[in-house]
C-alpha cells in the first residue's frame, strides 16, 4: 500500500515541521534517513530550520501558540455541557499543540467540552482504523479527519453537513467541495489542501533567454530542452523536467495533470463516465511519453516525489513537477539554488478545455453519524473551517487554506507569502482524483490507472492502445459499482 | 599439487588423471585458466557485497561521479552515523532481532519435540503427520497471505510483532522438524534402551540424552531459521506499518531510484550494517550451514 | 548423498548388561502416548497458522469478499478463475514468471555444474571459493536487490561505468531497470548471482560421491572427458540435480522480493506472486487475489508432483 496520499506527503510534513521548529536537529535528520533523503537534502532541511528559527516571526516570542486564534461570530452557546471527541492529527505531530489550542478556545467560547483524540500517522493505518470504528458503528468519537481521496470510502457513516454547514461550504473552493460531495451529500468539510506544482529554476530562464515560465507543455518542451541542451555540455546529469513516473498513485496524480489541462476528463467523471480514451487525452500521454529520453531521463518511469527532488535540489534540473513542500527544500542558506527557483501553475494543453491543472491533495473534516453529540460536533467543525481559524492555521502551521478569501488576507500575504501566491493554482484548475465516484474500488482505479500510464511512459503500449485498455478496466471497475 | 592423491573422490583434472608430472603447455595453459575461473567466481560472488561496503565508506562527492570512482580518497563515516542515529532504522532493527529470536525458539523448542517423535517413536499415524509437515514446507507463502492478513487483522495483530512470529512459524516449524527428525533418526538405537535400563521414561531419555547429543543439529537448524526469519520480506511488508516494521521492508523503502543524489550512501550502510551479521555468521558456522541445507535439500 | 547433518559422529552408549526382560509393552504404549503429545503442539500450530488460511484462501477463492466492504460476501462459483483468464495484467504476470523460471533455473543449473566442477577438484583455496560463494546466498534478498539497483544505475553504476567508459562495449549508458526491454533480464541476473553459488554448493555435494575410480576406470578406457561428463558424471549426478532443481523451480516460480524491491508492480516485470499480493492487499480484492494465489499453489503442487515421478523413475 503504497503512498496513498503523495500529497500529505511525509517529506513534506518533515519540512513544514522542522520550519516551524517543533523538531530537534537530530529528530529531522533521523526522519530525513527515514524517508530515504540523501544527506544534502536533509542538510538544506536542517539550514532552512536555522534560518527560520531565526526569521520567522509567526509565532512571535513570548506568543501563545493559537496567537493568531479569532472566534468567529454566531457560533452556538447554547449546548453547555456538550462532550465532543474530535481524531485530528497524530500524537507526536508538531500540528497538535495548535489544535488543542483551538480546541480550547472553542470550550472557552461555547461551553462545549473538546477532546483531543491522536489518529494514527500513517494514512493507511488511519483509514484502517477509521473503517473499524465505523464499520463497527461506534459512538466513541465524533469527529473524524479525513484525506481528500477518502470521501467515498467513508460517506455511508457521514452526517451530511450541507444540511447544517451549506453557507460554510460555500465559501471553500468549489473543486474541493465537489469532491467531498456524494449523491449529493457534503461528507467533510475542506480543512486544508495541497495540489501539484511547476517549480523552475528562473536564473536558467532568464540565462537562456525565456521571459515567462512556460504556459503550456509545449512551451515546457521547448524551455527545458533548450536548456538541457545548454547545460549538459558542462554536467552530463543535466535534465529539462523531473517529475513522478513510477508505477504509483503519484504517476496518477501527475497524468490525471496532463489528461485534465489538455481537456482529456478527469479519468472518471463524478457521473461515472469513463474519460479517458479521448484524442486528447491520449495526446497528452503520448506527450509524456516524448519527453522521456528527450527533456526527461530515461528513468523518470521510476521516480517518485523524493527522487525528483533529489535531481532537481542540487541544481541538475531545469524543471520540476512536485507538491508545495518542496520549495522550502531549495530554498534553504546553503543550497545551491537560494533565490534560483520560482513556483508557478503547471502547464496547459492546448484544444478545446484546455485549462491550468494540479491534482488536489488535503484533509477534511467529517461528523460520524454515530455520534450522540452531532450538533456540538458541527459547531465544532464550524469553527475549525471558519475563515478566521483557517487564517491562523495559515499563518502559524504554513498550511494552505481551503477558502480563496484567506489567500488575501493581507497578513497572510506578509507572513506566508510563498502559500499566498498559490492562489490561482488552487482556484484554477485544481483537480480531483476520481477517488468519490470510485469509493472503495478508488485504489483499483487508481492501479489500473497508473500501470498503464507506466506502460506508455515506457514504450511497451502507445497511447491509443494504453487509453483503450485503461478505459477497458476502468469501466469494468464502474460496472462492479452499478454504473 | 598435480599428483594429489585422491583422499575425496575428485573430479578428473588433467593432470592428475594422466598420473604424469609432465608440464606440456597445454597443462600449463589449463591451470592457468582453472585459476583465471576460480578468480572469477570469487569476484563474482563477492563483488556485489565488497562493493556496497567501499561505497558506504565513500565520500559522498565520490558516490556519483560518472565515470565512477572505484577507490574512495578518504573513508567516509557519515552514512553509517546517520543510520544509527535513525530511530526508524533502529526500530526495525529491534524488531527483526525480537522476531527472528523468538521465531527460532518457538520452532525448536515445538520442533525438536515433534521431531523427536517422528525421528525415533513409532505410532499410528505417523505417516499422515509426516505428509503434513512435508507438504507446508513447500507451499508457496503467497498462497496464505491474504487469509493470513484477515486473520492478523481480525485477532487485533496487524502492525503487531506476534504477526510475524505467526507468519513465520508457518515455514520455519516445518523446516525444522523434517530436518532434526531426520537428525534423531540417525542416531543408534542403543541410546533410549541404555536409558530405558536405567529406569528412565521415554520422554526422560529425550531431554536427557537425546537432545543434548542433538545440540548440534539443534544449532544448525536454529541458524537457518534464523536467516530465513532474518531475510523474510513478503510477510514483513504486509503485515507490518511502522511500530513492527523490520528491517527488510524499512530498507526495501528508501526511496526511488535516480541516477542523481539519493540516498544511496544511507541505504547501502543500512545493507551492510544488517547483512554484516549474517555475513560473519555464515562463514563462522560454514559447514554446518552447508550440511544442514544439503540435509534439508537431500531429504527433501 | 550421505552429506546430511544427520552423520556427525556419536558417542556409542555401552550395551545393556542385563537382558531385555523390560515392560516392553509398558513402553511401547507410553512412547505411543508420548508421541502424541510431542507431536501436537507441532501440529496445532502448522493446522491452525498454515493449514488452515489454505484452506481458506481456496474457499475465498469462490467469493466476492473484499476487505472493508460492507457488501456481503456472496460465493461467486468459479467467476474470479474466469476473470483472471481474461485480465491481461494475469496473463502477462504468468509470462513473466514462467520466463524467469526457466532462465534462472536453466542458467543456475548449467553456471551451477560449472562451477562445482571446477571447485570439486582439489586445489589449495578451495576452502576460501566455498566461503565466497556462501555469501551471496547469505544476503537478504532484499539488500542484494539495493545493492544491484545501486550497480546497475544509469549515470554512475558501476556496471554502466565498465561497459561504456572502461571496455567501450556500449556507447552510451542503459538504464537497465526502467527500459522495459532490459528489467527482465537484469532481474534475472541478480537471481543468477543469488542462486548459482547455491545451486553449485548442492551439486557439490552430489558429485563428492561419485567414486573416483570410476573414472580411473573410464580413462583407462580410452573415454575423453567430454565423454566422462556425459556418460559418468551427469549419470550420477542426476538425483542432486533434481532435488536441486526442485527446490530452485518452487523458489523461482514464486519469486517476489528480487522483483518488488527493483520494479514495484510495473507491467513489464510483474510476476504472479506480485499480482496476487497487490489483488489481495492494495486493492482489497480477496477473493480474485485468492484465486490468483491457488494458481500459483496448483502450479507448484503441479510441478513437485512432476518433479517427485522424476526421482521416483530415477531411483527404479
Amino acid at each position: 500500500m503504497h503512498g496513498h496520499d503523495s500529497s500529505s506527503s511525509p517529506v513534506g510534513r518533515l519540512v513544514a515541521e522542522s520550519l516551524t521548529g517543533h523538531l530537534s536537529r537530530r529528530e529531522i535528520m533521523k526522519r530525513g534517513i527515514a524517508l530515504g533523503l540523501s544527506g544534502p537534502v536533509i542538510g538544506m532541511i536542517l539550514s532552512a530550520q536555522q534560518r527560520s528559527a531565526l526569521a520567522q516571526d509567526a509565532t512571535p516570542a513570548g506568543q501563545e501558540v493559537g496567537w493568531s486564534i479569532v472566534v468567529p461570530e454566531g457560533l452556538r452557546t447554547d449546548l453547555p455541557g456538550a462532550r465532543v471527541r474530535a481524531v485530528l492529527t497524530s500524537s507526536a505531530h508538531p500540528d497538535r499543540p495548535w489544535q488543542e489550542a483551538a480546541m480550547r478556545i472553542f470550550s472557552e467560547a461555547t461551553g462545549i467540552t473538546t477532546e483531543f483524540v491522536p489518529g494514527e500517522e500513517s494514512a493507511t493505518d488511519r483509514l484502517a482504523i477509521y473503517n473499524q470504528q465505523l464499520g463497527a458503528q461506534s459512538s466513541d468519537n465524533d469527529i473524524y479527519q479525513i484525506d481528500v481521496i477518502w470521501p467515498g470510502i467513508v460517506a455511508q457513516h457521514a452526517v451530511d453537513l450541507n444540511q447544517s454547514l451549506a453557507d460554510l461550504a460555500a465559501l471553500h473552493f468549489p473543486a474541493i467541495v465537489e469532491n467531498n460531495s456524494v449523491d449529493g451529500a457534503l461528507v467533510g468539510m475542506p480543512w486544508y489542501t495541497d495540489a501539484g506544482l511547476l517549480y523552475y529554476r528562473s536564473d536558467l530562464l532568464e540565462e537562456y533567454g525565456f521571459e515567462n515560465p512556460p504556459e503550456t507543455w509545449d512551451e515546457l518542451q521547448e524551455q527545458a530542452q533548450a536548456i538541457q541542451d545548454g547545460e549538459s555540455a558542462d554536467n552530463a546529469s543535466f535534465r529539462g523536467f523531473v517529475w513522478q513516473g513510477n508505477a504509483y498513485e503519484g504517476l496518477t496524480c501527475n497524468a490525471l495533470e496532463w489528461q485534465f489541462s489538455s481537456g482529456g476528463g478527469r479519468i472518471i467523471e463524478p457521473d461515472g463516465t469513463v474519460t479517458v480514451n479521448n484524442p486528447q487525452a491520449i495526446a497528452a500521454f503520448d506527450r509524456a511519453r516524448n519527453w522521456v529520453e528527450t527533456i526527461s531521463p530515461e528513468d523518470v518511469t521510476t521516480f517518485n516525489e523524493p527522487s525528483s527532488l533529489n535531481a532537481f535540489a542540487p541544481g541538475n534540473a531545469a524543471f520540476m513537477r512536485n507538491w508545495p513542500y518542496a520549495y522550502s527544500v531549495t530554498q534553504a542558506p546553503d543550497s545551491p539554488l537560494v533565490g534560483m527557483v520560482g513556483v508557478t501553475q503547471l502547464p496547459m494543453g492546448d484544444g478545446e478545455g484546455a485549462t491550468h491543472a494540479a491534482t488536489l491533495g488535503g484533509w477534511q473534516l467529517m461528523v460520524s453519524n454515530y455520534s450522540q453529540n452531532q450538533e456540538a460536533a458541527i459547531e465544532f467543525v464550524k469553527y475549525l473551517c471558519s475563515p478566521e481559524l483557517e487564517k491562523a492555521f495559515t499563518i502559524e502551521r504554513s498550511h494552505s487554506p481551503t477558502i480563496s478569501a484567506v489567500y488575501d488576507d493581507p497578513e497572510v500575504i506578509e507572513l506566508q507569502e510563498f502559500l499566498a501566491r498559490l492562489k490561482p493554482v488552487f482556484e484554477g484548475g485544481a483537480v480531483a482524483r476520481p477517488s468519490t465516484v470510485t469509493a472503495d474500488l478508488y485504489n483499483s482505479a487508481s492501479i489500473a490507472y497508473h500501470t498503464r500510464v507506466n506502460q506508455i511512459l515506457t514504450g511497451q503500449i502507445d497511447g491509443a492502445a494504453g487509453a483503450a485498455e485503461i478505459e477497458a478496466e476502468l469501466q469494468d471497475i464502474m460496472a462492479e459499482l452499478g454504473y | 599439487m598435480a599428483t594429489t592423491t585422491a583422499v575425496r573422490p575428485v573430479m578428473p583434472d588433467t593432470a592428475m588423471i594422466s598420473g604424469t608430472r609432465q608440464w606440456s603447455l597445454g597443462k600449463v595453459i589449463n591451470r592457468i585458466l582453472f585459476w583465471i575461473l576460480v578468480v572469477f567466481i570469487i569476484f563474482y560472488t563477492v563483488f556485489p557485497f565488497a562493493w556496497a561496503l567501499l561505497s558506504s565508506i565513500k565520500p559522498n562527492a565520490e558516490l556519483f561521479t560518472s565515470p565512477v570512482v572505484y577507490w574512495p580518497s578518504a573513508i567516509n563515516t557519515t552514512f553509517y552515523q546517520f543510520v544509527l542515529a535513525n530511530g526508524d532504522f533502529l526500530l526495525a532493527l529491534r524488531n527483526s532481532i525480537v522476531v527472528s529470536v523468538s521465531t527460532v525458539l518457538i520452532s525448536l523448542a515445538l520442533g525438536s519435540l515433534c521431531a523427536y517423535a517422528m525421528g525415533r517413536l513409532q505410532f499410528r499415524g505417523k505417516t499422515p503427520v509426516m505428509y503434513l509437515i512435508l507438504s507446508m514446507t513447500m507451499f508457496p507463502q503467497i498462497a496464505i497471505l491474504g487469509s493470513l492478513y484477515q486473520m492478523i487483522v481480525n485477532l487485533g495483530l496487524y502492525d503487531r510483532l506476534p504477526a510475524l512470529i505467526i507468519a513465520y512459524l508457518t515455514f520455519t516449524l516445518p523446516f525444522t522438524v523434517w530436518v532434526l527428525a531426520n537428525f534423531f533418526r540417525a542416531m543408534p538405537g542403543e541410546l533410549e534402551e541404555a536409558a530405558m535400563v536405567d529406569g528412565a521414561t521415554p520422554f526422560q531419555a529425550f531431554i536427557r540424552i537425546l537432545l543434548p547429543l542433538a545440540a548440534p543439529g539443534l544449532v544448525t537448524t536454529g541458524l537457518l531459521a534464523f536467516i530465513a526469519a532474518w531475510n523474510e520480506y513478503l510477510y514483513a511488508l504486509t503485515f507490518t506499518q511502522t511500530r513492527a516494521r523490520t528491517v527488510q521492508p524499512a530498507i526495501a523503502s528508501f526511496s526511488g531510484n535516480t541516477q542523481f543524489e539519493l540516498p544511496w550512501g544511507n541505504i547501502l550502510a543500512a545493507s551492510v550494517l544488517v547483512t554484516l551479521p549474517l555475513v560473519i555468521l555464515v562463514l563462522i558456522f560454514q559447514r554446518k550451514i552447508l550440511a544442514g541445507l544439503t540435509a534439508g535439500a537431500v531429504k527433501g | 548423498m550421505t552429506q546430511g547433518v544427520a552423520t556427525a559422529p556419536l558417542p556409542q552408549p555401552a550395551k545393556p548388561g542385563r537382558s531385555y526382560d523390560l515392560p516392553q509393552s509398558g513402553w511401547m504404549k507410553a512412547r505411543e502416548r508420548l508421541a502424541w503429545l510431542l507431536v501436537a503442539p507441532s501440529i496445532l500450530v502448522v493446522v491452525l497458522v498454515a493449514l488452515y488460511p489454505l484452506l481458506q484462501s481456496f474457499r475465498l477463492s469462490f467469493t466476492n469478499a473484499r476487505f472493508g466492504s460492507t457488501r456481503p460476501e456472496l460465493y461467486v462459483g468459479f467467476d474470479n478463475y474466469a476473470r483472471l483468464a481474461q485480465d491481461n495484467v494475469f496473463i502477462s504476470a504468468l509470462g513473466h514468471t514462467l520466463v524467469f523460471t526457466v532462465a534462472s533455473v536453466a542458467i543456475e543449473t548449467i553456471l551451477g555444474i560449472a562451477v562445482a566442477l571446477i571447485i570439486n577438484s582439489n586445489f589449495n583455496g578451495r576452502g576460501v571459493v566455498r566461503t565466497s560463494m556462501l555469501i551471496p546466498w547469505a544476503i537478504p534478498t532484499v539488500v542484494s536487490s539495493q545493492l544491484w539497483r545501486f550497480m546497475y544505475n544509469q549515470d554512475n553504476g558501476v556496471i554502466n561505468d565498465v561497459l561504456v567508459n572502461r571496455l567501450g562495449i556500449l556507447s552510451s549508458p542503459v538504464a537497465w531497470i526502467a527500459n522495459p526491454s532490459t528489467s527482465l533480464s537484469a532481474i534475472i541476473a541478480v537471481d543468477v548471482w543469488k542462486t548459482t553459488p547455491f545451486m553449485a554448493l548442492l551439486l557439490l555435494a552430489g558429485l563428492q560421491i561419485i567414486p573416483g575410480d570410476v573414472y580411473e576406470a573410464a580413462t583407462v578406457d580410452g573415454a575423453s572427458k567430454w565423454q566422462q561428463f556425459w556418460q559418468i558424471t551427469l549419470p550420477l549426478l542426476k538425483p542432486a540435480l533434481l532435488v536441486a532443481l526442485i527446490f530452485r523451480t518452487l523458489d523461482a516460480f514464486r519469486v517476489f522480493d528480487v522483483v518488488f524491491v527493483m520494479k514495484g508492480a510495473a507491467l513489464d516485470t510483474i510476476t504472479l506472486a506480485i499480482y496476487a499480493r497487490q489483488t489481495m492487499i492494495d486493492e482489497q480484492y480477496l477473493g480474485r487475489g485468492a484465486a490468483a494465489s491457488v494458481v500459483i499453489f496448483f502450479c507448484i503442487a503441479l510441478l513437485v508432483i512432476v518433479y517427485s515421478r522424476l526421482v521416483r523413475v530415477e531411483e527404479t
